[in-house]
């Protein structure tokens, strides 16, 4: 079994007071719950500290914790000879186990009549993170998770497992999903845990995510926005046609109807966005200079109309 | 190695369930969930009707409340005003997210 030093981990001294390791639990706490924690890491930085905490607020769990001796974080260990006769499961195997089992065996074990309470089984939050074509289309994710299981003697042991979750489509990011009875086993009777998921998606080079719609810009020259123009455009199902009308603005939307994620429970999938922008050539050759400076003198057009206003009232 | 397979379910507006499925969902008791509606951390979906009914994304909320309440020691008002400001938060970054979206990218 691999040592872990819970000290080490709240930073307090192996002398700290039951309020001063609480006081270091809840600052940590404040930086790494994830709820509340914008740090990526916060999730798996959180539960270290939560495991660390449990451990050492309890006097008797403490005590049995001191007396596994000082080791480095990370060496293997076994516990003095008679460690498991005085502090939980004297069968208890020290080899593919978790100190955090270890410990949590010690709750589930003792109580009083001795006899076995019904524990319902954890609830496991695992993130996953596709691509906007994976959620367009629907995939299958494969999760592998390491987890505590009893055995028939209902001793707890890690257990690699992996999942395969089909995720149908209709997931955008953000998305949450639950699996039932597939988190923790549940002891002595109580239920299995859930498995939730949490969806994440990729960022697209060309599509921008806002829920169910997607956004991309669609640049135009400033002839086919005046005289409006039929365009071949992508979606996530394949080109299509798109009518760009006469006098097309930059900025304006131009939706393209259905053509965003589908959404679950066959409800209306969401919408494809084209913005518009307009843009030049990068260096106008001689004959668009000149067609331009025929426009330059034929047009009465003054993009600046309110700014002349604004000017014209100051003075 | 289990290798196992299995099909999710959705959690959103759509989905509605009852106290008693939310509580079992949640691991929270009947009562514990009815303080967490007193105290306006969740609101069923029509507060008028009886039995009350509660969306899929509550039980993301009380499960939320529910690891606050555990890990921070806190009693039901405490956990109410966190929930809600996360709420608030939440509903913040994603309308910033949908925004963004619209923001073109310089060309």
């Amino acid at each position: 079994m691999k040592y872990k030093d819970y000290y080490g981990i709240l930073g307090v001294d192996r002398s700290a007071t039951t309020e001063a390791v609480k006081k270091a639990y809840r600052k940590l706490a404040h930086k790494y719950h994830p709820d509340v924690s914008k740090d990526p890491e916060g999730e798996e930085k959180f539960k270290t500290v939560a495991e660390a905490y449990e451990t050492l607020k309890n006097p008797e769990k403490r005590a049995a914790y001191d007396q596994l001796g000082r080791h480095a974080p990370g060496e293997n260990f076994r516990p003095p000879p008679d460690w498991g006769q005085q502090h939980g499961d004297p069968q208890f195997s020290f080899d593919d186990a978790d100190l955090a089992d270890l410990f949590a065996g010690m709750a589930a074990g003792r109580h009083p009549g001795g006899g076995h309470i019904r524990m319902s089984g954890q609830d496991y939050d695992v993130s996953t993170r596709i691509s906007l074509a994976d959620a367009f289309h629907g995939t299958e994710v494969e999760l592998s998770l390491t987890v505590p299981e009893p055995d028939a003697q209902g001793r707890l042991h890690r257990v690699p497992r992996t999942l395969k979750v089909r995720i149908p489509k209709g997931a955008t990011d953000g998305q949450r999903m639950r699996l039932a009875g597939r988190g923790g086993k549940g002891l002595n009777g109580g239920r299995d845990g859930d498995l939730y998921l949490n969806i994440t998606l990729h960022s697209h080079p060309l599509f921008r995510i806002s829920g169910h719609d997607l956004y991309f810009d669609l640049p135009l020259a400033p002839w086919e926005a005046v005289l409006g123009a039929s365009l071949e455009v992508p979606t996530l199902a394949g080109a299509v046609r798109l009518k760009v009308p006469p006098n097309t603005q930059a900025g304006q939307q131009l939706r393209l109807s259905g053509r965003g994620l589908p959404k679950p429970q066959g409800k209306a999938a969401g919408d494809l966005f084209a913005i518009v922008q307009i843009v030049l050539p990068v260096a106008a050759s001689d004959i668009e200079r000149g067609l331009f400076e025929q426009l330059a003198t034929g047009s009465t057009f003054n993009p600046r109309e309110r700014l002349q206003q604004e000017i014209n009232n100051d003075s | 190695m289990t290798h196992e397979s299995a099909e999710p379910e959705w959690l959103t507006d759509d989905h509605a369930l009852s106290v008693k499925e939310l509580a079992e969902m949640s691991g929270l008791s009947e009562v514990e969930l009815l303080e967490l509606v007193d105290y306006g951390a969740v609101t069923p979906i029509d507060p008028e009707a009886s039995p009350w009914m509660f969306t899929g994304r509550c039980l993301l909320t009380v499960r939320t409340a529910c690891r606050l309440r555990i890990s921070f020691d806190l009693e039901p008002h405490g956990v109410a005003l966190i929930v809600s400001l996360l709420e608030r938060i939440h509903g913040l970054e994603s309308q910033l997210g949908n925004l963004r979206a619209q923001l073109p990218r310089r060309p």
